[in-house]
């Protein structure tokens, strides 16, 4: 009786587990539910779909029109290569410097590191809002040498959505703190085997950073996708446009709400390969900081 | 010799020609419709076609989304790098010509005759730009309902008296056959309700600001004409006979089409869609006068000059080229808005004789009022904006607008006046 009594009890918090698993889980994967369902209705329908049940379900008329519609209407490509291109190229070059970084704040000795280091921390506070006509004006009195020589600013190109991206101070935080946890000895012992500092960087250390490299990388891509402050007040030109800001392409006096949805289904893709690319590490990544608190 | 001869004029003139094609100047024209297919070809055709008629100027066009247009524009300037051409909306021209932003046009004398005048940017008694058309506000109704009620369908000549809209609300109401008797779209929340919305108050004989001086809302606001109004804004969701700020914005959208609400407070740039739902029983009706005339709020999208082109001659061209009739026409058949000239309605569409939407002309032409012209509409518009939500939520009439008052004064002395003598 009172072996069943346990096992009762046992099955009923395990119930009650999946039960609240199950709820949160929903509230996570409604939205995208949402966004995906309503992508395939015409306005009107899901305007009044939208009050009830059955804006989570493919009923009504149902088609692919609204993506077709947003193709149209948005050079969605040319915004994707964009996209694509400036947020790899910033999550690659961000990895490197920041882990280089962090490599010198962790192992090296020289005069001031704490403070520098605390300075970089610092910047947390600052939300890139404060910052950004500052950034602003910095950038369009920069030189870069272009086709025609060297030329005063870096409105409107690549590099203005790069560049003064790659130093992240969360992500030499990041790394730094993964780097400190791990043993000195593995420093030390490929120093009294005549390793130089980049080889200890690149051969000894880079190979066990796994999980912080997918953590940072996933925030950084994260960041850089949504791109859409700074390529407002950089970016004149549509082909050098991220897809981000073409999400305003469908804002008109009637908003395509169907178009909107189907745009934000394709966008999503990408966020969702990558994660799930790199959902282990990030996980152990999360877990292995937990357990070292 | 004869070849060395032949060679050096083919040099020559290529050198000429290339001269000759290097000396068109480029003017860059900031445009807020990307993702708008049809504003886009029509512009783009504007664009060639007067490209085209000259040889001195080449439009380049640079398309930015609506939303964040004025981010773009904001921004620019902080870089010094605006183009020749913008275009602006209506109430935020005179801000940007404030700011330094834009210089006044000089067009042709008589360019703008017979434009309609909120097509007409006009601040501290210069032009500074000029729209190719107009929006206007109006009361959407089913005639079936009205007539099966016994409303009288009010005219431009003989609106609704502010009572008279009052009873019929109270009538509409009654019936139960709608949730609510009128619905003034609360759910748009932003420019919708100091465009749609102050009218009502003008039309009390309020006004968002003292228009004589631009350097006080005291008396105008939270006058007597102002708390009047007020007091009847309040009723209309005290006495549940419109949706208040909580209203789904969905509702907002299909509410009407659907029968949910009697009448209407809507655009033109939505009445298509309306007349494709609900078919010929669809009226637009006039703004009710509650005293001092009926209003509706009036300006849209224009075209300027930055002060930092230096290409002014070219940009008056091109944006004297674009104000013909023809042009106007196309961008009103294109988009739905009304075109800005009596011309122009009439080789339209939707506007002509006859036309579905024939109506929004008169009523831009004989109701229309300009939103307050400073450069301190923003915030104006955002603290209105606020008293009216506030109110409408329940909120004292007198201290909301009092306090109102006392933020828009204080916003203008922050602002030394705006540059109106204080």
């Amino acid at each position: 009786m009172k072996t069943m009594s346990l096992e009762t009890r046992q099955n009923l918090i395990i119930g009650l587990r999946y039960a609240l698993l199950i709820l949160i889980s929903a509230i996570f994967i409604f939205p995208i539910v949402f966004m995906v369902v309503s992508s395939l209705k015409p306005d009107i329908q899901l305007l009044r779909d939208s009050g009830s049940l059955r804006a989570f379900l493919p009923v009504g008329d149902i088609s692919l029109n609204n993506y077709a519609d947003a193709f149209e209407r948005v050079p969605m490509v040319q915004f994707a290569f964009n996209s694509i291109f400036t947020t790899a190229v910033s999550v690659g070059a961000s990895l490197w410097l920041n882990s280089m970084a962090a490599f010198s704040f962790a192992f090296l000795k020289w005069r001031g590191k704490a403070i520098v280091l605390s300075l970089i921390i610092a910047t947390f506070i600052v939300p890139f809002e404060v910052v950004a006509i500052p950034m602003l004006l910095i950038a369009n009195n920069l030189p870069w040498i272009g086709p025609n020589g060297i030329e005063i600013g870096w409105l409107n190109s690549y590099h203005v959505q790069i560049i003064p991206f790659i130093a992240d101070s969360l992500g030499i935080f990041l790394f730094y703190q993964y780097f400190r946890d791990l043993p000195d000895e593995l420093v030390e012992a490929a120093r009294i085997d005549g390793a130089s500092i980049f080889q200890i960087y690149a051969r000894i250390i880079m190979p066990i950073a796994g999980p912080i490299l997918a953590t940072v990388a996933i925030l950084k891509f994260l960041t850089m996708w949504n791109a859409y402050l700074w390529p407002l007040m950089t970016i004149r030109s549509e082909e050098l446009r991220p897809i981000m800001v073409g999400l305003q392409y469908f804002f008109q006096l009637n908003t395509a709400w169907g178009e909107i949805m189907a745009y934000l289904s394709v966008v999503t893709i990408p966020v969702l390969i990558f994660y799930l690319a790199l959902q282990r590490a990030f996980i152990e990544s999360i877990a292995t900081s937990g357990i070292k608190g | 010799m004869k070849k060395a001869l032949s060679i050096s004029i083919l040099v020559i003139m290529l050198i000429t020609f290339s001269g000759l094609a290097s000396a068109q100047t480029e003017l860059s024209l900031w445009y807020h419709g990307a993702g708008n297919e049809t504003e886009r070809s029509i512009l783009l055709g504007i664009i060639d076609d007067f490209n085209a008629s000259q040889s001195d100027y080449t439009v380049v066009l640079e398309e930015f989304p609506q939303e964040s247009y004025n981010s773009s524009i904001v921004a620019a300037a902080l870089a010094g790098d605006l183009p020749d051409i913008i275009d602006v909306d209506g109430p935020v021209m005179p801000g940007w010509a404030w700011a330094g932003y834009m210089v006044p046009l000089q067009l042709s004398e008589g360019a703008l005759d017979g434009f309609l005048p909120g097509a007409i940017g006009e601040y501290n008694g210069e032009v500074y730009a000029v729209g190719l058309w107009d929006a206007a506000v109006s009361i959407y109704a089913r005639r079936s309902v009205l007539e099966a009620n016994m409303i009288r369908i009010p005219t431009l000549d003989d609106p609704w008296t502010g009572d008279e809209f009052d009873g019929i609300l109270e009538t509409l109401q009654a019936t139960g056959e709608f949730e609510y008797a009128l619905d003034l779209g609360m759910a748009w929340t932003g420019e919708w309700y100091p465009y749609a919305f102050s009218p009502f108050l003008q039309s009390f004989g309020g006004d968002m600001i003292d228009r004589s001086t631009y350097l006080t809302a005291e008396g105008v606001l939270n006058g007597d004409a102002g708390v009047a109004f007020g007091n009847w804004w309040q009723s209309l969701f005290e006495r549940g006979l419109a949706p208040g700020t909580s209203q789904d914005g969905a509702d907002r959208e299909t509410g009407f089409i659907d029968g949910k609400y009697a009448l209407q407070w809507n655009g033109n740039w939505a009445g298509i869609g309306a007349l494709e739902a609900v078919g010929d029983d669809l009226l637009f009706l006039p703004a009710p006068d509650f005293g001092s005339g009926s209003t509706i709020g009036a300006a849209s999208w224009q075209f300027g000059i930055s002060s930092s082109s230096e290409n002014k001659e070219g940009a008056n061209a091109f944006i004297e080229f674009a104000i013909q009739d023809e042009y106007l026409a196309a961008f009103s058949d294109g988009i739905g808005l009304i075109p800005a000239t009596a011309g122009a309605a009439e080789m339209s569409q939707h506007y002509s004789m006859g036309g579905a939407l024939e109506v929004y002309f008169g009523l831009s032409e004989a109701q229309a009022l300009v939103r307050p012209v400073t450069p301190g509409y923003a915030t104006l518009a955002l603290i209105f904006e606020k008293a009216l939500a506030d109110i409408a939520n329940g909120a004292d009439v007198q201290d909301t607008l009092d306090a109102a008052v006392d933020e828009i004064d204080q916003d203008i002395e922050d602002n030394m006046g705006y540059g109106f003598d204080m």
